[in-house]
């Protein structure tokens, strides 16, 4: 009796959690799925069921298979720097160096910053001929350079601005993780002779390893979440160079307001998320040192 | 949406019969959405627009909502019209024309056409600009922000090249010749001043436009089912822009940004530019140098595009609402406030009797340059409008960036743009 009660209890304080839950993320997602199997209303036109049409032309799509590869290209490139970055940074503001409070503010000032504003600076840093960038290369005698305008530079111009974004956030994280390991640890090796680096490598890197794991995973959503400054920077060009998958949504949907297709798209950065977070979890997780 | 409308109709109802009680009724309420696409304090200039129509129709109420770019004008106005609020009107590209009737978001200018005067207004614009503004014999948008693209030159720079200052390029080769004298380049070979700019980051089809045009070409038909990207005409135009960037190398390699552009001509780093219209009272205030403006180059002829917003009365909003959006925007085109929106953004004002106002008469003899755009009228094409024009678009400027990056030829960039254009527009046909 006390124990069917108990059951009604729980789901009652489950309900407004799980109403939220099923209301903007589940039934969403559900509904997207199905709508990836129709073309897109327009006017007095219905929707139409189109099978897996919109996958089959996804293989044909240059845009589609570009914003792929970018995207790839960007999370591989962000990722492992923003982490080494902010491992580093980490260990930096929580040795005994002068300036510590300052220097973390400045390394978390970035993060505090809203996206469409760093992108806007970011943008004028990177003016050809008179900003930041060419005019601090242009004292070493470097030609001015079209960093956002040109196919090569465009990518990796955002990316760059991306780390410097995501770095500083992620020292917080291993800031607290490092704080937590105990000073008796790094005592011990000191009398038994063990180097800096060797102390870091055997006991601060593994003790850090469940950070690192949730930082990944952070980051990587990140990487294909994170698209204001394509939106401010380069609109995805030149000749969709800088597109991102989510950014070739956000395009398809409301700029060409091709919901199906948009749909199906969304289906794909789904399933590739779940995929890379299954990865993450099942293989990453079983490695990972916890105490 | 019936039960809507009823609803609707009963509150007018109610508030006509309350009117014989009380002196005054609410007034009718209407949103605006406006998008800034030119600098200056364009959002001032409206507001104070509002102001005076307010104070001259007391029964209406106008919100103006700043609504971003063009771009997102159109993506904010369409969600908002999809969720059952659009605004009452917009100002949107007049060449989105084809993908709003195609949503069914917009009505027809002529269910509003009732007396002789508004007869009078509708037939005052000028026709190039009706262009964009028609489909099937109906009118739906009403031009309003209309702009062409025009040449300007920085006459310090010709003085210094050894260039006539008071003359600028009048032909294709004459540009090119122009701008080789006018790049400078320092000891170690790098560009210090650019001959020549034309921007490329968004809608560069329609600077492409002006050199299929000048070629005797043309881009897309009228229907908006059919593009002809892949013509010699449309080809020669984008090898010629190519050209100046990657053969005669006195134009910025790579994407210039529309933003940047005039910007690079003020701070000298580009001589001579090829801008929006809308520029005009921006470079007048800002070139910290003498300057000229011209229409565009010829080659087989002279060709420029038109472009700009129009201004749109949604569906979906109730039948009174929809008539004063109508009265206030007949009242912000007639020819005074054409002319005065005209002088103080630099947009050309579509009608010719707001060019017979004394006060444009008298601020184009104060600086003749403002009648460079007028002057190109006759000239004038109209703005790329398909179906499903923003992906349309998309898919050339994508092209042209191929182009202008060098990762393609224009022949071959063309040929991709017109087949995927195909692939989108066939099932308009």
């Amino acid at each position: 009796m006390t124990q069917g009660r108990n059951q009604i209890t729980a789901w009652l304080l489950l309900l407004p959690a799980v109403v939220l839950l099923a209301a903007f993320t589940h039934v969403p997602a559900v509904m997207t799925l199905f709508n990836s199997f129709y073309n897109t209303p327009r006017g007095v036109r219905p929707a139409k069921f189109v099978g897996i049409g919109h996958y089959t032309d996804m293989l044909s799509d240059p845009v589609f298979l570009a914003a792929l590869k970018n995207n790839a290209i960007y999370a591989i490139g962000t990722v492992p720097v923003a982490i080494g970055l902010a491992m580093l940074m980490a260990l930096i503001v929580n040795s005994s160096i002068r300036g510590k409070a300052m220097l973390r503010m400045s390394f978390f000032l970035p993060t505090i910053l809203p996206m469409i504003a760093v992108a806007n600076i970011w943008l004028f840093f990177y003016t050809p001929g008179y900003g930041l960038i060419d005019r601090f290369l242009g004292m070493f005698g470097f030609a001015e350079r079209n960093w956002l305008g040109d196919g090569s530079t465009a990518l990796g111009s955002l990316m760059v601005l991306a780390v410097w974004k995501e770095a500083g956030f992620f020292m917080i994280f291993y800031l607290a993780a490092l704080q937590q390991i105990s000073p008796s640890l790094g005592e011990a090796a000191a009398l038994e002779g063990a180097g800096r680096w060797y102390f870091f490598r055997r006991v601060t890197f593994p003790l850090l390893m469940p950070t690192t794991l949730f930082v990944l995973i952070n980051a990587i959503i990140n990487s294909f979440r994170l698209i204001d400054h394509v939106i401010v920077m380069t609109r995805g060009g030149p000749d969709n160079a800088s597109t991102l998958l989510l950014y070739y949504i956000y395009q398809t949907a409301f700029r060409f307001w091709d919901t199906g297709y948009a749909a199906a798209l969304t289906m794909v950065l789904l399933a590739l998320l779940a995929l890379l977070a299954f990865v993450q979890f099942g293989i990453l997780d079983r490695r990972v040192h916890y105490k | 949406m019936f039960c809507i409308s009823g609803k609707w109709l009963g509150a007018a109802l109610l508030g006509a019969g309350l009117n014989l009680g009380v002196a005054q009724a609410a007034p009718v309420e209407i949103s605006f959405y406006y998008p800034v696409a030119i600098g200056g304090p364009v959002t001032k200039i409206v507001d104070d627009l509002i102001a005076r129509f307010e104070t001259a129709n007391p029964d209406i109420k106008v919100k103006a909502i700043y609504s971003g770019t063009y771009s997102e004008t159109i993506s904010k106005s369409l969600t908002a019209f999809k969720a059952g609020q659009p605004p009452e009107l917009a100002v949107m590209l007049s060449a989105d024309l084809f993908t709003l009737i195609d949503e069914g978001a917009i009505a027809p200018i002529d269910d509003f056409i009732k007396t002789d005067d508004d007869k009078a207004w509708l037939a005052g614009f000028s026709p190039v600009f009706m262009t964009n503004s028609k489909s099937e014999d109906k009118t739906w948008g009403i031009p309003f922000q209309r702009g062409t693209t025009v040449f300007f030159w920085n006459k310090d720079a010709f003085k210094q090249a050894g260039l006539n200052p008071d003359v600028g390029p009048q032909n294709w080769d004459e540009v090119v010749d122009f701008a080789t004298k006018l790049t400078k380049r320092d000891a170690s070979g790098n560009v210090t001043q650019w001959g020549m700019q034309v921007p490329s980051s968004l809608t560069s089809y329609w600077l492409l436009q002006g050199y299929v045009a000048q070629n005797g070409g043309t881009i897309a038909n009228l229907s908006g089912d059919q593009t002809y990207f892949d013509t010699p005409e449309v080809i020669e135009g984008l090898q010629y822009w190519t050209d100046l960037a990657l053969k005669h190398k006195v134009m910025k390699p790579g994407v210039i940004e529309w933003a940047t552009n005039p910007k690079d001509f003020f701070e000298g780093r580009a001589a001579m530019i090829t801008t929006t219209s809308g520029n005009l009272t921006n470079v007048k205030a800002n070139a910290p140098f003498p300057f000229g403006v011209q229409m565009l180059p010829e080659h087989k002829k002279r060709g420029a595009p038109t472009s700009g917003g129009n201004i749109f009365i949604f569906n979906g909003t109730a039948p009174e609402k929809q008539q004063a959006a109508f009265q206030f925007a007949k009242w912000l085109t007639s020819a005074d406030q054409s002319a005065e929106w005209s002088i103080k953004t630099g947009y050309i004002a579509p009608r010719d009797d707001a060019w017979n106002t004394p006060a444009m008469q008298a601020y184009v003899k104060e600086f003749p340059g403002a009648a460079v755009p007028h002057d190109q009228i006759p000239y004038l094409v109209p703005e790329l409008s398909t179906h499903e024009n923003q992906r349309v678009a998309r898919i050339i400027d994508d092209g042209i960036e191929a182009a202008l990056t060098g990762s393609k030829t224009p022949a071959q960039a063309m040929k991709d743009a017109q087949q995927e254009a195909d692939r989108v527009l066939k099932q308009y046909r």
